[in-house]
């Protein structure tokens, strides 16, 4: 690929390039991008600092970090689109020419064309009033590589590429009709329809479910190996990147502060922040022993369906069926794990446990007292039940002092405390999940994401529940703040002996924080038992294939001074 | 404080002033006609000149705010009052009979322009102020109440309210302590656009006799009288308009103003 | 797209239903008898009965309504009270001049939003952007009908190119539009100055979205960005208030009509209310609501034409 399409298109004003090129033959493989002493401010603000990495022709190389860390923003300035104000320095080289001094018209004739880009979410990146095929022939229309038909009978074979064959998946699907595997596996047509030198993915599988993640993962691997392209995979989740990547770079606020080849660096962790963010990735709570006392909440036979889109004008839609026929039970001071993919109807199965919608069939009753009762929930029973939300930044209201926010429970009581009584709780209980008293003054925005979710358990224990539904509470945290919550509520239930339904799409984390798990898929549960047994030998083939899609980490260093069995175990 | 906010808040402020003070001074009585001083331009003893009666023209312009704003003001209340009730308790039972109801019933309004509204109360009640108010007020009820609908909506779906409702509060009380002073700043901003256009929608039907009738001044009125004159003495014609733009700009910057400084996200919630 | 049209379709047969009913109960309510009204204070009580018979107004208050609706939908108003002639063909000489001075308005301000909003979004924060805000945020303030007074004073008064009002008919179709022409520029200015600015904001909001970042990622320059993906996603917003302001234009070329002496439906309805004609009243406003409702009607379509998502659902 020396003859590049970058000098056609750039060599007129440069021609000399080329010659330039054979200084930065080094070590065999001659580097495809080489982003050499990169420095990034954004109004003045630095963003990254003396970033230097190389990728070589079908090789991947991952950027991973925590949010903040500037991963995206590498992304960015590799292709071109940084955000106004942004000024760069030192240089970033695909096949030699400086990108960073070309002209936004010389930029545009390699974006799409030498280098491809995927996104973070695919919901988002489609137009969503043009059809997927017209979005995969753009990339070539807008390049003039081929007439109009041409064009379309490549997206076609592109969309086909990608695992849309059009006996399948027509080009002639609107994005909203697609799912959001097949829309990223647009995007990703979209990115390699002119066969780019270098692709770019951007966190191209967080916004996936797992197994999704694993064919995407794929066919990005074969990609790379089968067409010879670059790979820059940006990624927050380890696992991810040690299963994927040939050399890794790990990023803390705008520097690389390690990078190596997968292997050697999992082996070396030389920085202290490669450590911490490893050990976090695989951290287990200490859990206390679990003592089951008698059966708290008993879910039988619930059955929960909403009306689907409407047939026709008189025709009511379909029933979909968000939950269909659970049961089970837990135990007082047991902790239960649900995990199942997005829509399986787990949240669904949460909202009637809290009573906060109906249910048509079956039933839920806490210590034999239902939840829901003459079409509302109860409030002796609702009481008894509280619940901690996923989205930090969404879960309080901004206009309330966290004391208010975390007392709004006491709504719940017949004999509410008040006065000094009423500040001792608040205090106590914002004492209990690590923070201070005097925090009760101030307002939510003060706060950083871990510090709300722990505002978020402050608020739910305040009025000590038999039980509290935890519904995806640390799956929007950074690996090393979801550890010192997992930690968190690991204290708590050894001070105040926790029951709780713990929800979450991610297994590893459900893995060292339950006793007991609940596989859900489609409505219903597939598979319940001790949380060990099913991880270790799980019956259902949809826990299996679960399990077999999650990416895991390789083995600590030095043999695991910690642990003795799986490295994924406790 | 940005350009905006402060030019407009002395354009509003400005002719708010300019109203308030008309009710204890202005610079000539309104109600005497002293024809020999008629169709005068501009002068010194007559700062905008006279009307075809030989009143003061900025007398008139004076009195004339107070109608304008006083209709365009009890509008946007009659607005708010029951649109915005409509548009939280449409939310909280969004999907259900209520929230199918009361939205059909907005789109109902909605067909019925502030002047058609006008004309059919005219027709039963005769032509007034009044009238021209509870058109106005009316047409306000829906964009209030849509208004208000999507912004709780999505509200609704935070789970700070989910919480809430977890902590056994009921619609109402979540609706009153949890969504209306988080979309306060909204109704603020939009009250501001309701108002101008107020102003503007009075001075239409005061112009087609459908509003304040004489001898109260109004400036949509003041026009209606000036068209047969605009040859003659433009001034006339000019400087109740000019009255109009000037307080609607003030209002419309107030709104701008007021939308950046209060919160930079309600613009994509309004548009 | 068949089954949203029938559901839109049915929406629109219940609206016209309520809207009529509205209507008819409102001017029922208003004082006045018509018969006695009409032959004066001085008519003999027999003579009013049988005018009242005539009228139908002695009928039950179910069956005059039924009757003004089916005689409505065969195009049979009912007879002015004033002028004892069809209100239809009243209304029909009247609307050649009030909806052609409507759509001509649409047109106009379509026209003018369009480029200046796309205009202002793609320069956002530059100059021309500035000076485009400016512009509409002085032209939302204008009330139409003075624009019109200051239009009359500068091109008939002044420059002479366009009489100051009347309507020489649609014999000469030329002459016609440049009759409207004037007013439709005086209604449409300001609708063109909101319209500008919704385009613009639409714009902008979707220009932060993720699928721009796509298109320019696949090599698209920031305008073919705008143009091929921005504007068709932008036109859904621009949808709404287009199809709003068309009764803003129907209500405004009322009004507009006045400061132009127009023989359009303002004049009808105003000399109808001071002569409290109230069956021309009435199916003047059946008249301005029907053309709303199904001026929204066509919205809704118009807007399963442009996003497909609504095409399935809804």
């Amino acid at each position: 690929m020396t003859p590049s399409l970058v000098s056609k298109y750039l060599g007129e004003r440069e021609g000399q390039r080329p010659s330039h090129l054979s200084d930065r033959t080094q070590s065999g493989s001659k580097p495809l991008l080489e982003i050499d002493a990169l420095s990034l401010t954004i109004h003045g603000k630095p963003i990254l600092r003396d970033l230097s990495l190389t990728i070589a022709p079908g090789e991947i190389v991952a950027l991973t970090g925590e949010s903040g860390s500037g991963k995206s923003m590498t992304a960015l300035a590799a292709m071109g689109l940084l955000p106004q104000g942004a000024e760069t320095s030192g240089a970033l080289r695909l096949d030699g020419t400086n990108l960073c001094q070309l002209s936004e018209r010389r930029l545009c004739a390699i974006r799409g064309r030498e280098i491809g880009m995927i996104f973070q979410e695919p919901m988002t990146a489609l137009n969503p009033v043009q059809r997927i095929g017209d979005q995969v022939a753009e990339t070539i229309l807008v390049h003039k590589a081929m007439p109009r038909a041409a064009a379309r009978a490549r997206a076609a074979e592109m969309l086909a590429r990608v695992g849309l064959p059009p006996e399948r998946v027509p080009p002639s699907r609107y994005p909203h009709e697609l799912s959001g595997g097949q829309r990223q596996r647009v995007v990703i047509a979209m990115a390699i329809a002119l066969r780019p030198k270098l692709l770019i993915a951007d966190e191209p599988t967080t916004a996936l479910d797992v197994t999704t993640q694993a064919q995407i993962l794929d066919l990005l691997r074969e990609l790379v190996r089968e067409e010879g392209m670059g790979l820059m995979m940006i990624t927050h989740d380890l696992a991810v990147v040690s299963e994927m990547a040939d050399r890794i770079a790990v990023m803390n606020s705008g520097e690389i502060v390690e990078q190596g080849a997968t292997a050697r660096l999992f082996a070396e962790m030389r920085h202290p922040y490669t450590r911490q963010l490893f050990e976090a990735s695989r951290h287990r709570a200490d859990l206390p022993e679990a003592r089951p006392d008698g059966p708290l909440l008993r879910v039988e036979t619930v059955t929960r369906h909403y009306p689907g889109p409407r047939q026709g004008l008189f025709r009511p839609g379909r029933a979909q069926v968000a939950v269909n026929g659970v049961s089970f039970e837990i135990a007082r001071g047991e902790r239960v794990g649900l995990v199942g993919e997005s829509g399986c109807g787990k949240s669904t199965l949460a909202r009637a446990i809290l009573g906060l919608e109906p249910v048509q069939a079956g039933a839920i009753t806490l210590d034999g007292a239902p939840v829901y009762r003459h079409g509302k929930p109860d409030r002796a029973v609702r009481r008894r039940v509280q619940v901690v939300f996923q989205d930090p930044y969404g879960s309080f209201n901004p206009r309330h002092r966290v004391g208010r926010l975390i007392a709004e429970p006491f709504h719940l009581l017949d004999d509410p405390p008040r006065g000094p009584e009423r500040a001792a709780a608040i205090a106590r209980a914002l004492t209990d999940v690590g923070l201070k008293p005097d925090h009760a003054e101030q307002h939510i925005h003060a706060f950083s994401g871990g510090q709300r979710q722990r505002i978020a358990i402050a608020r739910a224990l305040i009025i000590r529940p038999e039980l509290v539904i935890f519904d995806e509470a640390v799956s929007a945290l950074d690996v090393r703040v979801r550890a010192q919550i997992l930690d968190l509520i690991a204290d708590l239930s050894r001070q105040y002996g926790l029951t709780y339904l713990f929800i979450s799409h991610d297994l590893s984390v459900v893995r060292g924080i339950t006793d007991r798990v609940l596989v859900m898929r489609s409505g219903e549960i597939v598979e319940a038992g001790e949380t060990e047994t099913v991880f270790d030998n799980p019956a259902h083939w949809y826990t299996k294939s679960l399990l077999a899609a999650a990416p895991s980490l390789p083995r600590p260093p030095g043999g695991g001074q910690e642990d003795d069995r799986e490295p994924d175990a406790r | 404080m940005s350009r905006n906010l402060i030019l407009g808040t002395l354009l509003t402020a400005l002719f708010v002033g300019a109203a308030l003070l008309s009710f204890v001074w202005t610079p000539y009585p309104t109600d005497t006609v002293a024809i020999t001083e008629r169709l005068q331009p501009p002068s010194a003893a007559h700062w905008l000149g006279t009307d075809h009666f030989g009143r003061d023209m900025l007398s008139l312009v004076m009195v004339g705010a107070r109608t304008s704003i006083a209709v365009a003001l009890v509008a946007v209340g009659i607005g708010l009052g029951l649109g915005v009730p409509l548009g939280l308790a449409a939310a909280a039972r969004a999907g259900g009979w209520l929230d199918e109801a009361i939205m059909r019933m907005n789109d109902l309004i909605f067909a019925f322009p502030s002047l058609v509204i006008a004309i059919l109360i005219t027709a039963i009640f005769g032509p007034g102020a009044t009238n021209a108010i509870i058109a106005i007020g009316i047409f306000n009820i829906p964009v209030f109440a849509r208004l208000s609908r999507g912004a709780a909506l999505s509200l609704w779906r935070r789970e700070f309210i989910l919480a809430a409702r977890t902590a056994g509060k009921s619609a109402p009380r979540i609706s009153a302590e949890h969504i209306l002073p988080n979309i306060a700043n909204l109704l603020i901003v939009q009250g501001t656009i309701q108002f101008s256009l107020g102003i503007l929608a009075e001075a239409g039907l005061s112009y087609v006799g459908l509003g304040a009738q004489p001898p109260i001044p109004s400036w949509g009125r003041m026009l209606a009288d000036a068209q047969t004159m605009v040859a003659l003495a433009p001034h006339v014609a000019i400087i109740p308009g000019l009255a109009i733009v000037l307080t609607v700009l003030g209002l419309n910057l107030l709104g701008d103003g007021l939308r950046d400084r209060l919160d930079p996200r309600l613009g994509m919630v309004c548009a | 797209m068949l089954a949203y049209a029938l559901k839109r379709l049915f929406i629109l047969a219940i609206s016209l239903a309520i809207a009529s009913l509205v209507i008819f109960l409102v001017v029922e309510v208003a004082p006045g008898d018509p018969a006695s009204f009409m032959l004066g204070i001085n008519a003999r009580p027999d003579t009013v009965a049988a005018l009242r018979a005539e009228l139908g107004l002695d009928l039950p208050v179910h069956e005059r309504y039924l009757a003004w609706v089916s005689g409505m939908v065969q195009g049979d108003f009912g007879t002015s009270y004033t002028y004892r002639a069809p209100v239809a063909q009243m209304v029909a000489e009247r609307v050649q001049v009030s909806l052609p001075l409507a759509l001509y308005a649409l047109l106009l301000s379509t026209l003018i939003a369009f480029p200046a909003g796309i205009f202002a979004a793609a320069r956002r924060g530059k100059p021309g952007d500035v000076a485009v805000m400016g512009a509409t945020q002085l032209g939302v303030a204008v009330p139409n009908f003075w624009f019109a007074m200051l239009l009359v004073l500068l091109f008939a008064l002044k420059l002479r190119w366009f009489s100051a009002g009347g309507f020489p008919g649609w014999d000469d179709p030329l002459q016609g539009l440049k009759a409207l022409t004037l007013p439709a520029v005086a209604l449409a200015l300001p609708q063109a100055a909101i319209l500008a600015r919704v385009m613009r904001s639409a714009l902008i909001d979707i220009l932060h979205e993720d699928f721009i970042r796509t298109a320019r990622a696949k090599g698209l320059s920031r305008r073919q960005a705008l143009w091929r993906h921005g504007v068709r996603n932008a036109l859904i917003p621009v949808l709404t208030i287009i199809g709003l302001q068309f009764s803003f234009l129907l209500a405004g070329a009322i009004i507009i009509e006045q400061v132009f002496f127009l023989p359009g439906l303002g004049r009808l309805i105003f000399q109808a209310i001071t002569q409290r004609d109230l069956i021309v009243v009435e199916s003047v406003v059946m008249l301005l609501v029907f053309a709303v409702i199904v001026v929204t009607f066509v919205t809704d379509l118009a807007y399963a034409a442009v996003d497909p998502r609504l095409r399935r659902r809804r």
